[in-house]
């Protein structure tokens, strides 16, 4: 008999959970359209005008990508439950917390990864400086697998349910206001030319602590959900 | 092969093992034990909580009174490694992935027995030549078979097969029979709930009764 | 063992606590009542007018009180769920569920009387300060935890995530506070504080504090009772609750 090791078990998640994107490469795209057509919704709303669009820019990129990946979060392990592999997972005899740290790790290059690649256009669409959008992406880049980290957490609770969808953002959304604040807030401090340092050290401290503590509390609250 | 009863502890035993939801009993209280080798058969109808029952063994439900056991130690979720292994009524399979791709997760999750291989297991439950497959286009009782397939792959002593003749043919029933009496030779051991219309065959297994809740 | 720990094992049978609660239910919303009377009366007759604020202010009195109260049930709410998640003691997991809503409504209480007193502060029915935006995230959280609560259908199950919920919530709520801080504030300060020297006159403090006496007594009455039909319910099936409703009939004929 051969048990086999974590590094395996980990390796073979993740193999398998993109090899099950690439297969349904199509659905993938989703949240991406989806991004697009919230951000260009808002010049159809509020006016062309460049100036307004330029100052509203970085919240409403932020608002969009994270809706974006709200509505993604659904599927982080509804498929699993559905046709059992979820059980086996649980039953494996591998640390849960380190199982589904790479479902969300799958999850986080699967939708925010281009998200992050479209982000440029976006400001391009509603005028952005030049000069903020580097910033924009340093934001993204450090908001979005906060988003996918306590958004896992909230769907392992939601995970028995057949209608989630607005429980899922009930949950999701007072939990990432200060993702949202401080975000926006570094960016509107670099399009004023001061200095954005400070919000986006706290971003990063929030990731620190979110990448070890969220797969532990995700799989504690799996646990509740199954058991 | 079977070691004697008084000097090892059961691979299972069960002590008043009762569950309830919402207050409303859904099977027990029972006692039984599972010693290497032995094949158990779960009968009740529908309703009276044998799914449940495998799901409480296996460790994904906890017990709301008595205890379960495992190798002489209380049966915890972190305890269980590799010891177990369950066939549920959802295969745990993705259909998207081929035969062989499900197989190569399932032994990445939870390692292999020694001497044998994907497809070797493939082979032995009918489907050579369905190695590519993806799982989408089998039949249902195709699928049941993958998953047999996985019972064979993974180390584990106790299978807890809920409904395994459900959707197969009667090639497949003598298949399941087949493999049931090669892991209780081997010194394993399983339970298995049927709702009676098939059942084990071979030799004469032991019989647990669950009469639905009152 | 311990009398404290062994008290506590008491209290958590269901039976028991059902008993107790039942006996201290009436007293508590005598006390809550005769407290909240007096404390009215208090803030709306006796205490002056505010020298800036002229009458509006006496809305303080209904304001204050339930926002320590939506905090205070919050934190009620996930000491509960901790206890419940960590000993899996079912009462405290009845507790926990049973203050969510009272919690919830002190928070709506709150935020619309908050939202009025703005209206001749600020000229605004609604700013975006840093303690009405906090205590709407709040809001969203009870929400979050009754919605999943409901949504689960094994009781005890529902229970457990729900406080689950709760406790990540107390680690996001300071978070959420601090950083809506640094986002913009606009709102007075704090005027009360326990332990210093309070910035206002002792006339108008003392019916805000017996207000709080009152909120905190009427809290608890609710959290009891609320908890004493949950465990009928949750234990539908036990000798205890077929004994109290075998004697209700009894006492029917």
């Amino acid at each position: 008999m051969k048990p086999g090791t974590t590094t395996a078990a980990c390796v073979a998640l993740l193999r398998r959970d993109f090899l099950l994107v690439w297969r349904r490469r199509g659905d993938a795209l989703n949240p991406l359209l989806f991004a697009i057509m919230v951000v260009a919704l808002f010049p159809l709303a509020l006016g062309p005008e460049t100036a307004l669009l330029a100052r509203i820019a970085a919240g409403t990129i932020l608002v969009a990508v994270l809706l974006a990946m709200l509505l993604s979060l659904d599927t982080l392990f509804r498929s699993d439950l559905e046709d059992g592999s979820l059980e086996q997972l649980v039953l494996s005899p591998h640390p849960l917390s380190l199982l589904l740290a790479c479902k969300v790790l799958v999850h986080w290059v699967t939708t925010a990864v281009p998200l992050l690649a479209v982000s440029p256009l976006l400001a391009q669409l509603l005028h952005m400086p030049g000069s903020v959008v580097s910033i924009l992406l340093i934001v993204l880049a450090l908001a979005t697998p906060l988003l996918s980290l306590i958004g896992a957490v909230c769907v392992a609770l939601t995970v028995g349910m057949r209608r989630s969808g607005m429980l899922l953002s009930l949950l999701v959304l007072p939990l990432i206001v200060p993702v949202l604040i401080f975000g926006a807030g570094a960016c509107d401090a670099a399009q004023m030319g001061l200095p954005y340092a400070a919000p986006v050290l706290w971003l990063g401290a929030w990731l620190v602590i979110a990448v070890v503590a969220a797969p532990l509390a995700a799989a504690a609250a799996l646990k509740i959900s199954m058991t | 092969m079977t070691p004697s009863p008084d000097e090892s502890p059961p691979l299972l035993q069960a002590a008043a093992l009762a569950y309830a939801r919402n207050s409303e009993s859904v099977f027990g209280p029972i006692d039984f034990e599972l010693r290497a080798g032995d094949i158990v058969l779960i009968e009740g109808d529908n309703g009276s909580g044998k799914t449940t029952l495998l799901k409480v063994l296996s460790g994904l439900l906890a017990p709301t009174s008595g205890h379960v056991h495992l190798h002489g130690a209380p049966l915890t979720l972190a305890k269980l490694s590799h010891q177990v292994a369950l066939l549920g009524h959802l295969l745990g399979m993705k259909v998207e992935l081929s035969t062989l791709e499900n197989l190569n997760f399932a032994v990445g999750l939870g390692g292999i027995r020694a001497g044998i291989t994907p497809r070797l297991a493939l082979a032995s439950v009918g489907l050579e030549g369905y190695e590519d497959q993806p799982v989408r286009t089998l039949s249902a009782g195709q699928r049941k078979r993958v998953a047999l397939a996985r019972l064979l792959l993974v180390p584990a002593g106790l299978w807890l097969l809920d409904e395994p003749y459900a959707n197969l043919d009667r090639n497949g029933i003598e298949l399941v029979n087949r493999l049931l009496d090669n892991h209780a030779r081997r010194g394993g051991a399983a339970l298995i709930t049927s709702h009676g219309a098939y059942a084990y065959t071979s030799g004469t297994p032991r019989r647990l009764s669950l009469h639905a809740a009152a | 063992m311990n009398p404290l720990i062994l008290w506590f094992h008491k209290f958590g049978s269901p039976p028991y606590f059902y008993r107790v609660a039942g006996r201290w239910l009436p007293w508590l919303y005598v006390t809550a009542l005769a407290l909240g009377v007096w404390g009215f009366y208090g803030g709306l007759f006796i205490a002056p007018s505010d020298y800036q604020q002229g009458d509006s202010f006496r809305i303080m009195y209904v304001h204050v009180p339930c926002a320590w109260m939506s905090l205070f049930a919050y934190g009620f709410m996930a000491i509960n769920g901790f206890i419940a998640l960590v000993w899996r003691i079912k009462l405290s997991e009845t507790l926990a569920m049973a203050a969510a809503p009272v919690g919830a409504a002190f928070t709506f209480v709150t935020l619309v009387t908050g939202s009025l007193w703005g209206k001749p502060m600020w000229g605004t029915w609604w700013t975006w300060d840093a303690r009405l935006t906090s205590e709407l995230v709040l809001l969203f959280l009870y929400f979050g935890v009754i919605g999943l609560y409901n949504a689960i259908e094994d009781t005890r199950q529902a229970a457990r995530a729900a406080a689950f919920v709760a406790l990540v919530g107390v680690v996001n709520l300071p978070i959420v506070h601090y950083s809506v801080v640094w986002w913009n504030t606009l709102h007075q300060g704090s005027t009360v504080s326990l332990l210093g020297p309070s910035k206002i006159d002792a006339r108008m403090l003392w019916p805000l504090l017996v207000l709080a006496i009152a909120t905190h007594v009427y809290f608890f009455a609710s959290v009891l009772a609320r908890a004493r039909a949950m465990l009928v319910e949750l234990e539908s099936g036990k000798d205890w609750v077929r004994e109290l409703s075998l004697r209700a009939q009894v006492s029917h004929v």
